[in-house]
């Protein structure tokens, strides 16, 4: 830790307190929420309304405005889990922990929405609903990742071992997400590739890629909300026997 | 691993102590130790009668059939396998002693290995033939199931210390590794294809070779680390 700036590492154990992170996020949540509504609002009727159809798919094709932040966000959800699974394993920082639990049911419906999306935009491109497909199978498995770890916070009735239980198990999934995926696409592949690459310059025209771009930030900034709001009830009811959580509570009440 | 104090015994008479006993209380109980193997029987007993009994149609299906039922043999027997060890005390002193737990729990995996992933092994081509399995496919998914089933039982085995203080364990047990269980299932299921097609198994036992390498190492770190939790739980 000698080679942190002082600064940092004393943000790092202000970030530790979940009394901190209460009182902080509280300004952030509505610029965030209006940022996110904003984006998401330009996107989708961009998307929807403007974006020429698909010389291929036609109109079908505008699903993909909704499936793909979705699709990356349920991925992106659970490699949060398992980061805050090794902050929570490593520090021993309670608010770790507290965003596992808060990501778990949100990254589960992130991953329930790209499944439906992907299954609605399956039966004019594919003709069928449901496929055996790899992409989509790897990401039903990623669903059933999910409901384990919400299973097992909720069978574990002392909230500090269901954290370090959920946390070893998101880092074991974590480490299995790549080689799911990699078995199941040998296994079959029939999905078309990935629509967004970092390196490679997209192959749609730009009238069509800039509003799924502002999909993905509005859905990123959508989840960074959830997750903060959901962060800030369970830092309520696991702190709810402190000080500063009673006088809270009388403070909104009066 | 530093060297053991004086006094204490050493990790290899720790790992073989832990070995024998794990063994002697298997052999102890013969029917909890036939109960998975009875149960892989059946269940590929129950393909035939509910699919059909065309040797065409079985041998097609015979490799998936005879994994996912040595998949859920394996889940089966997993539930008790930290559990009496945990009602007695045992787990306990277990995860108390000064020495890592890695060892031991490479032991006792070890042992729930040779009382059910091994038998599971011997007895797959017996069933393969009923399955009209192709002949030239059996040794293949002979050696995927044994390189196949130890990767089975330590990832089982991280699920089965998670749950292990819990009252409801068991579907919550399937829930959490049956995913976990699926690169295996896909590479074990493809060795047996490749080679009744006519094709080589090598690549995909290759690659078995390589995750039952990888499990051996880190798995037995992350079941010792649920123990601890699993322990505290109940």
């Amino acid at each position: 830790m000698k080679y942190i700036p002082d600064g940092l590492r004393r943000l790092w154990h202000r970030m530790g307190s979940p009394r901190w992170f209460y009182e902080t996020t509280a300004s952030w949540l509505p610029w965030l929420g209006g940022a996110a509504a904003l984006l998401i609002a330009v996107g989708t009727v961009w998307g929807l309304a403007f974006a020429p159809p698909d010389y291929l798919q036609g109109d079908s094709f505008r699903i993909i405005y909704i499936h793909v932040p979705a699709a990356y966000l349920a991925q992106a959800g659970y490699i949060l889990m398992a980061v805050c699974g090794v902050i929570l394993l490593v520090w021993r920082m309670k608010l770790a922990d507290m965003v596992m639990t808060a990501v778990a049911p949100i990254g589960a419906a992130f991953t329930f929405l790209a499944l439906a999306t992907g299954s609605i935009w399956g039966k004019p491109t594919w003709g069928t609903y449901w496929i055996w497909d790899a992409r989509i199978t790897s990401v039903l498995i990623l669903l059933f990742l999910y409901l384990g770890i919400i299973g097992l916070r909720r069978a574990i009735e002392r909230p500090e071992a269901a954290g370090r239980a959920c946390a070893i198990l998101a880092i074991v999934g974590v480490i299995n997400i790549p080689i799911i995926k990699y078995s199941v696409d040998w296994w079959m592949t029939l999905h078309q590739p990935a629509t967004f690459s970092v390196t490679s310059a997209p192959a749609m025209p730009p009238i069509m890629w800039v509003p799924l771009l502002l999909n993905v930030l509005g859905f990123n900034l959508l989840f960074a909300v959830s997750v903060i709001q959901g962060t800030r009830t369970e830092v309520l009811v696991r702190e709810r026997r402190t000080r500063w959580v009673s006088e809270l509570c009388l403070r909104e009440r009066a | 691993m530093t060297a053991p104090a004086a006094g204490e015994p050493s990790l290899w008479v720790l790992f073989r102590g832990q070995l024998r006993r794990d063994l002697k209380l298997a052999f102890g109980q013969p029917s909890e130790l036939a109960n998975p193997l009875a149960f892989f029987v059946v269940v590929i007993t129950l393909f035939p009668l509910g699919v059909s009994p065309e040797p065409d149609v079985l041998a097609g299906m015979a490799p998936g059939v005879l994994w996912i039922a040595a998949l859920l043999a394996t889940l089966l027997g997993l539930e008790a396998l930290f559990r009496r060890d945990r009602d007695d005390g045992t787990l306990e002193q277990m995860v108390l002693r000064a020495q890592p737990l890695y060892l031991p729990v490479v032991a006792r995996m070890l042992a729930h290995w040779m009382v059910t992933g091994l038998p599971l092994t011997l007895l797959a081509p017996l069933l393969g033939g009923m399955l009209n399995l192709a002949p030239e496919a059996r040794l293949p998914l002979m050696l995927g199931l044994a390189l196949g089933t130890p990767v089975l039982v330590l990832l089982g085995g991280v699920g089965a210390a998670l749950t292990v203080g819990l009252r409801t364990g068991g579907v919550l047990l399937a829930l959490l590794v049956l995913p976990l269980f699926v690169p295996v299932l896909i590479l074990g299921v493809s060795a047996a294809e490749l080679a009744s097609s006519g094709l080589s198994p090598t690549g995909p036992l290759l690659w078995l070779a390589a995750g039952a390498s990888f499990a051996i190492t880190t798995v037995p770190f992350a079941i010792a680390a649920a123990l601890r939790i699993g322990v505290e739980v109940g």
